[in-house]
């Protein structure tokens, strides 16, 4: 078995209102850098995973995923799968 | 009949929940612990208020692999009554017992306050006793209740009369300005395909109590007793009347 790393990103899927990046954008507006617009607020959540592959480590991360770390209906994820040095 | 209130870690609503189902409408409850995988024979189930497993990771994606839930979702297959109030209706939802997702609310600020609902559908075993667009007035406390599902989801639940309960104006009347979290169509509360498993935002078991001075949310527990009992269960006397509703 090998320890891998997984870097998970869970993010707001882009048809949902996110106001919380609206209220972060409004900040950043009144730190006076307007140039920056389309703040979107997600979750990074970091995990190893003990598996004999990378790609059983990617199943397990996909099903982790897909099963608690987003919610499908307001939220999409993406993740890397690393080995650990 | 036999009301079983599940405790989750972070539950707030449990005692009043059990106190309504007991010392109001004099009915058995018990407390059933997320650890248990046992109903204790309870003939409906309430998934009270709170932050279960304190809202982590996303409202009620955590107890929903309580072993409690297993048994709820089992009960609630062949037909049991569950009902979930606010935080129990975001575990409903994550569960999947109920269809959608409840977003932060759209004014980005918990929402403590009356609101008004409008009965959408009497012919539940929540809502039997409510007359056909009747408004009742109930307590909301929450910072999620924005409730979102996909176009086709709605379309379905407004055409199967779904949609239990809409917040609406004092006149009965849905206006975004009576919706007190940006929910989608209104919606305060749904039902299940089957009929026997509602989630909503607002506290029925808050207004139970006529010291409390408004008694609306009797009318829920009534129907479910009333639905279970073949008998009508009297709802205890409300001494102050609906003028006095605060809000």
């Amino acid at each position: 078995m090998t320890v891998f790393i997984a870097r998970i990103r869970v993010t707001l899927r882009p048809s949902i209102l996110d106001p919380q990046g609206k209220a972060v954008q409004h900040a950043i507006a009144s730190l006076g850098a307007g140039s920056v617009s389309d703040v979107r607020i997600g979750k990074y959540i970091e995990a190893k995973i003990d598996a004999p592959s990378e790609s059983d480590a990617r199943r397990t991360a996909e099903e982790v995923c897909r099963k608690l770390l987003a919610n499908p209906v307001m939220e999409d994820y993406t993740f890397e799968i690393a080995g650990v040095e | 009949m036999k009301f079983g209130v599940v405790v989750f870690p972070g539950s707030n609503c449990d005692h009043d929940a059990y106190y309504a189902c007991k010392k109001i409408m004099g009915q058995d409850a018990v407390f059933l612990w997320h650890k248990e995988a046992d109903l204790k024979g309870v003939d409906a189930v309430i998934l009270p208020g709170g932050f279960a497993y304190g809202d982590y990771l996303r409202c009620g994606a955590i107890a929903r692999f309580s072993p409690v839930m297993k048994e709820v979702a089992r009960f609630a297959a062949a037909g049991g009554t569950v009902l979930g109030i606010c935080n129990g209706f975001q575990v409903l939802l994550e569960a999947g017992l109920l269809p959608g997702v409840l977003l932060r609310n759209s004014s980005l600020r918990f929402v403590c306050k009356y609101v008004r609902l409008r009965v959408e559908n009497t012919a539940t075993r929540f809502t039997n006793r409510c007359s056909p667009g009747e408004v009742l007035a109930l307590p909301v406390a929450h910072g999620e209740g924005n409730y979102f599902t996909d176009p086709a989801t709605l379309r379905r639940l407004e055409e199967e009369g779904r949609i239990v309960f809409r917040y609406c104006d004092a006149s009965g009347v849905p206006s975004p300005e009576a919706n007190p979290n940006g929910s989608l169509a209104g919606i305060a509360g749904i039902i299940n395909e089957e009929g026997n498993v509602l989630g909503m935002m607002p506290h029925p078991e808050r207004a139970v109590d006529p010291v409390l001075r408004n008694t609306d949310g009797q009318k829920l527990f009534a129907s479910i007793i009333g639905s279970f009992h073949s008998g009508d269960p009297a709802l205890v006397p409300d001494t102050a009347g609906r003028d006095a509703v605060p809000g």
